[in-house]
């Protein structure tokens, strides 16, 4: 971690490998600067390893980066202890902060963390980029919150794009609050709903069982992506309403560790 | 400075002149556009947009999400782009299916028309690599290159599409005045020159990165409400 008058750099790297018993095993992990990182147990194949906040961050000016390396048949469950505060910094410029997933074959990740909140004043663009190989499976869980209880929000932007076998899978950009491009809270935005969350779920079964494009709800529509996955897409009031919306689709379509091989 | 991304090397230049993107950009070219709103249907029906002013901030919002990525595809298979990358680019930014077949029938549609109208080497292929209809925008793109028009015309006709279908939908369905819906459009312009000027400098840049670096903005509550309109059993457009 370095930090200089335009904010704090720090990258936090996990490499998980499988153990050749049964288990998986974290050669590498790396906390850097605010982001800190914590084995928190075990759970049959999957490790558990929890991003621990270590100090306030991202403010303004600051760039963040995490990358989680899974090797062939490596599982690993990634959280984080709590909600990620995007806040203004004293510079004035944007946060960053780059999250990259590799994931080689027979590899299984879940990376469910706490919500980003997007504080007023604060400017962030977060990025996430995973790249899978053929049998690698993928679970993901993205909320976007804009504004504490009651308050305005920054500006915040994510880009959340999944390639498989080199192919992409997905790619989406989001970008709300002021200073995003025209019509973000509009009727085709998001008509002043304040959480926006995704789950995604990479899955090589869903090729022979194509899960069927449905509404889970008002506003939640799990979809199936033109390749083995669906991605349900939620817009709620609030952050607490939203995790409620992705708990009860996980429980449709995510795997848990007692049940790894689909 | 050496940078790609602002000096990319000359294109063909454009054989052809403003009245072909007329053609090609008109609501009357018949390529099936007029059966689609662009999710007002779905917009309107939900009580967001009852008006004039509801249906500029629709366009201002689409503009910049659905519209700016198919701007972006459309130019960028006017310079000469991979269509089949170009396609797989389009799967990945369009995750709800009701929008995927829409998306690809409408290409169908247009790849039809504009073989009649523009016949070229570069349609055929399209046709024959995607019997099932390839993107509607990556397929708009090679209809411009095939009139002769450029990359930024290509952007332009998405785009001005991207709002035009919303505009004309909503005088159907709540009988909004059409001179209000145009002058919602007229106000839109400048946007649509900024995006189209974006979309054409992306495009660009793809061709020396690959199609990865498009623009890939999206509207949450539109797939949403993309999916459960295709749902309705009774509806005046097809999306």
């Amino acid at each position: 971690m370095t930090a200089g008058a335009s904010g704090v750099r720090a990258h936090a790297r996990i490499t998980a490998a499988a153990d050749g018993r049964g288990g998986t095993a974290l050669p590498e992990l790396a906390g850097s600067g605010p982001l800190a990182l914590r084995r928190t147990g075990c759970d049959g194949p999957e490790a558990h390893v929890t991003l621990v906040g270590a100090m306030s961050a991202p403010l303004g000016g600051d760039r963040l980066a995490l990358t989680a390396d899974l090797g062939p048949g490596a599982a690993l469950r990634l959280t984080s202890a709590a909600a990620t505060l995007a806040l203004p910094g004293r510079c004035g410029t944007a946060a960053r902060y780059d999250v990259r997933l590799t994931l080689a074959d027979g590899a299984a990740l879940r990376w469910l963390p706490e919500p980003l909140v997007s504080v007023r004043g604060s400017e962030l663009a977060v990025s996430t980029r995973a790249e899978l190989a053929a049998s690698a499976r993928l679970l993901l869980r993205e909320e976007l919150v804009l504004g504490r209880a009651g308050e305005a929000s920054g500006l915040l932007g994510s880009r959340l794009t999944v390639v498989r076998e080199g192919r992409p899978l997905l790619d989406q950009e989001v970008c709300f609050g002021p200073g995003a491009p025209a019509g973000w809270d509009g009727p085709a935005g998001l008509a002043g709903h304040r959480a926006v969350g995704q789950l995604l779920v990479v899955d090589p079964a869903f090729a022979q069982r194509p899960p069927a494009a449905r509404e889970l709800g008002e506003h939640v529509v799990a979809a199936p992506l033109a390749g083995p996955a669906l991605l349900v897409t939620a817009v709620a009031p609030d952050a607490l309403r939203l995790r409620a919306l992705l708990d009860e689709a996980a429980g449709h379509y995510a795997w848990s560790a007692a049940c790894g091989t689909t | 400075m050496t940078d790609r991304t602002t000096s990319p090397a000359p294109a063909p230049s454009p054989a052809a002149g403003p009245a072909t993107l007329l053609v090609l950009a008109d609501g009357r070219f018949p390529a099936g556009g007029h059966a689609h709103s662009g999710g007002a249907e779905a917009a309107v029906k939900a009580g967001r947009i009852r008006d004039a002013a509801g249906l500029e901030e629709f366009c201002r919002g689409r503009l910049h999400t659905a519209g700016l990525v198919a701007a972006a595809l459309a130019a960028a298979a006017a310079l000469g782009l991979d269509p089949a990358e170009l396609d797989a680019a389009a799967d990945a930014r369009t995750p709800v299916p009701a929008l995927r077949t829409a998306s690809r029938k409408l290409g169908r549609q247009l790849l039809r028309a504009a073989r009649a109208v523009w016949p070229a080497p570069g349609l055929d292929a399209l046709a024959a690599a995607f019997p099932r209809g390839a993107h509607q925008p990556v397929v708009l793109g090679l209809t411009a290159r095939a009139a002769g028009l450029g990359p930024r015309d290509a952007a332009y006709a998405a785009l001005y599409e991207s709002v035009g279908g919303p505009a004309t939908a909503t005088v159907r369905l709540l009988g909004l005045d059409p001179f209000e819906a145009t002058a919602v459009l007229a106000r839109l312009a400048p946007a649509l020159d900024d995006l189209a000027g974006r979309a054409t400098a992306a495009a660009h840049r793809a061709r020396d990165e690959g199609a990865g670096v498009l623009p890939a903005a999206s509207a949450p509550l539109l797939d949403i409400a993309a999916h459960q309109h295709a749902q309705w059993p009774v509806r005046l457009f097809a999306s």
